[in-house]
């Protein structure tokens, strides 16, 4: 039972230490994962409606007075 | 009258494309070459010829370089979605979700399994297991575009659904309804088909650079031969699946349609434009004509679009002025049945708030009515129902264009390299090395012509981007715009610098 999961790693682990090109590749990936969620979505796209509002009622109704602007604007 | 900055509607449409197209540089090759892996692999398995075995790790190679840079540039558009659309975002959720979660899973677990064992299980597995694998990354890539081209299709199409006035939310009804929609159905068959021109022109591409540099000739002749097979049956499928396309345009956004065609007034029998010049200055409703110059073979639109060769296909002032003879509402009468389900939705939430019940639910049911003009409700004139015609006619010819050059390009390839004289055509090599960037062409223009040409929608008819985007500064989306055209040019550089070291070593080195 134990040598199916044993020998799943050791495939992975070979596997990873023996690539050429998918180092380098594994770096990038690494990398651009890094700028995207520890930079730009950290920093640059907060999700408007879960940073500005608590629940989704609050969240319904915001959405709601933004589709009736054109009533309210005029009104 | 709605008071959005339209520069800020502008930039954060300009972001979401721009990460959109270049998204779409790598998901088709992948969609393709990893087809074109699983064929050469199972010649391979069945002539047990080493020479495809190492074919199939070049190709694989390169697949792989492409998928690793490519992945998770989706990802920002999600980002985009909550931070620049949100409200948008917020009223299709309960839409998206599915179809969006079940990719994300399905993605998951075929990379984690089948996609180690291609890459890690040459020699660790049997070769009909590898080969196996190899098939079910092709099949399961190909299987995951399904679910966003489903989201995409809805957008072209709203199906299945009904609103929600409680929660401001489309709701699912029909899950089935909305997964095999017409417009989502075609647009898969012609997205993952162009693929597979994409990835096949690619392949064109970097053969005959082998050829020209006289290396590798007979790994390239191999491979010119498969991609050539598979890109002339899919380049086939291609024109099918995009008549299909056309026709589902045609019935269900005949704006789109007239403005693919720069057509302004509508006629029965009315002919196709081969090509032409667009006359820029004109508008709907004016007397100018619609082209400086113009090619067109008669009474083929009218069978494209209805599949019957007299029949009328409206033009845009018919759509936007109406047309009574033909039963074209026009868009001044469905913008005012479109305030009209504002102003009863507007009805509604006071009603709510005021906790009157019966008041909310008379309410309710006057916007039911109407509810299906509603986008229109929002449109300040009716001439900005009309898409950006000069685009979108330009994009749809130049995909046209190149979508009837390939078929040709890949026949003349599998004839010459069939015959053994390949190498013989210095005219045709040249061709052949830019086929790849013909076929990335044709992609980004067949994406200009679905996007531009269904403005002024986020959701067709029910509303428009200018109340989907978010009320965020305009500095703040040029700003985050600015950061993705650097981080994403320095992407590209990395991908085509160690792409095209990998094309340099050749066969012997992955």
């Amino acid at each position: 039972m134990i040598e199916i999961p044993a020998k799943v790693f050791s495939f992975y682990r070979d596997g990873f230490t023996q690539m050429t090109v998918g180092k380098t590749l594994w770096k990038i990936i690494f990398i651009k994962l890094l700028i995207m969620f520890a930079v730009l979505k950290l920093f640059f796209f907060p999700n408007y409606l879960k940073t500005n509002f608590e629940t989704d009622k609050q969240r319904g109704d915001y959405v709601l007075e933004q589709l009736i602007r054109p009533v309210t604007n005029t009104n | 009258m709605i008071d959005v900055d339209p520069s800020l509607v502008n930039w954060s449409r300009a972001q979401f494309a721009f990460t959109a197209m270049y998204h779409w540089i790598f998901v088709p090759l992948t969609l393709g070459l990893s087809f074109l892996c699983a064929f050469y692999e199972t010649i391979y398995l069945k002539t047990g010829n080493e020479e495809w075995k190492k074919i199939t790790r070049f190709w694989m190679t390169l697949f792989g370089i492409n998928f690793a840079i490519g992945v998770a540039t989706g990802i920002i558009l999600e980002f985009e979605f909550g931070t620049n659309w949100s409200n948008y975002s917020w009223m299709v959720g309960d839409i998206f979700g599915a179809p969006l979660a079940i990719e994300g899973i399905f993605a998951f677990f075929m990379e984690a399994s089948f996609f180690a064992v291609m890459f890690f299980g040459w020699n660790r597995v049997s070769k009909g297991f590898h080969c196996f694998s190899t098939w079910m990354v092709a099949i399961g890539s190909n299987l995951s575009a399904v679910w966003i081209l489903v989201a995409n299709g809805w957008m072209q199409n709203p199906v299945g659904m009904a609103f929600n006035a409680d929660t401001a939310r489309f709701e699912m009804e029909n899950f089935a309804e909305v997964v095999f929609n017409p417009v989502a159905v075609s647009k898969f068959t012609h997205t993952s088909s162009s693929g597979f021109v994409m990835a096949s022109a690619f392949v064109l591409t970097v053969s005959c650079w082998y050829l020209i540099k006289g290396r590798h000739i007979q790994m390239a002749k191999k491979s010119i031969v498969v991609a050539s097979v598979f890109g002339l049956v899919a380049s086939i499928f291609v024109a099918f699946t995009g008549d299909e396309a056309a026709y589902e345009v045609a019935q269900k956004q005949p704006m789109k349609l007239a403005a693919m065609e720069g057509l302004y007034t509508g006629e029965r029998g009315a002919g196709l434009v081969a090509m032409g010049i667009v006359n820029s200055a004109k508008n709907p409703g004016d007397v100018q004509d619609a082209f400086l110059f113009e090619v067109k073979i008669p009474a083929v639109l009218s069978l494209l679009a209805n599949r019957e060769m007299g029949s009328f296909v409206p033009g845009i002032d018919d759509l936007v002025f109406g047309n009574q003879e033909e039963n074209i509402m026009g868009v001044n009468t469905m913008m005012d049945m479109g305030k009209l389900a504002l102003t009863d939705l507007y009805a509604f939430k006071e009603a709510k708030k005021n906790r009157n019940e019966p008041a909310a639910a008379a309410a309710l049911g006057r916007f039911k009515v109407n509810e299906k003009y509603m986008g229109y409700g929002y449109l300040d004139t009716p001439e900005e129902a009309v898409p950006p015609v000069s685009t979108v006619f330009y994009s749809f010819h130049l995909m046209a264009i190149l979508g009837s050059m390939f078929p040709v390009i890949f026949g003349a390839f599998l004839f010459f390299t069939l015959k053994g004289t390949v190498t013989e055509q210095r005219w045709l090599l040249p061709v052949g090395l830019f086929t790849g960037l013909l076929g990335l062409l044709a992609q980004q223009a067949g994406w200009v012509t679905a996007e531009v040409g269904r403005q002024p929608w986020a959701i067709q008819g029910l509303m428009p981007v200018k109340v989907a985007t978010t009320n965020l500064s305009v500095t703040a989306v040029q700003i985050t715009f600015a950061m993705f055209a650097v981080v994403f040019t320095l992407l590209l550089i990395a991908e085509i610098s160690i792409m095209l070291k990998q094309i340099a070593i050749g066969p012997e080195g992955h």
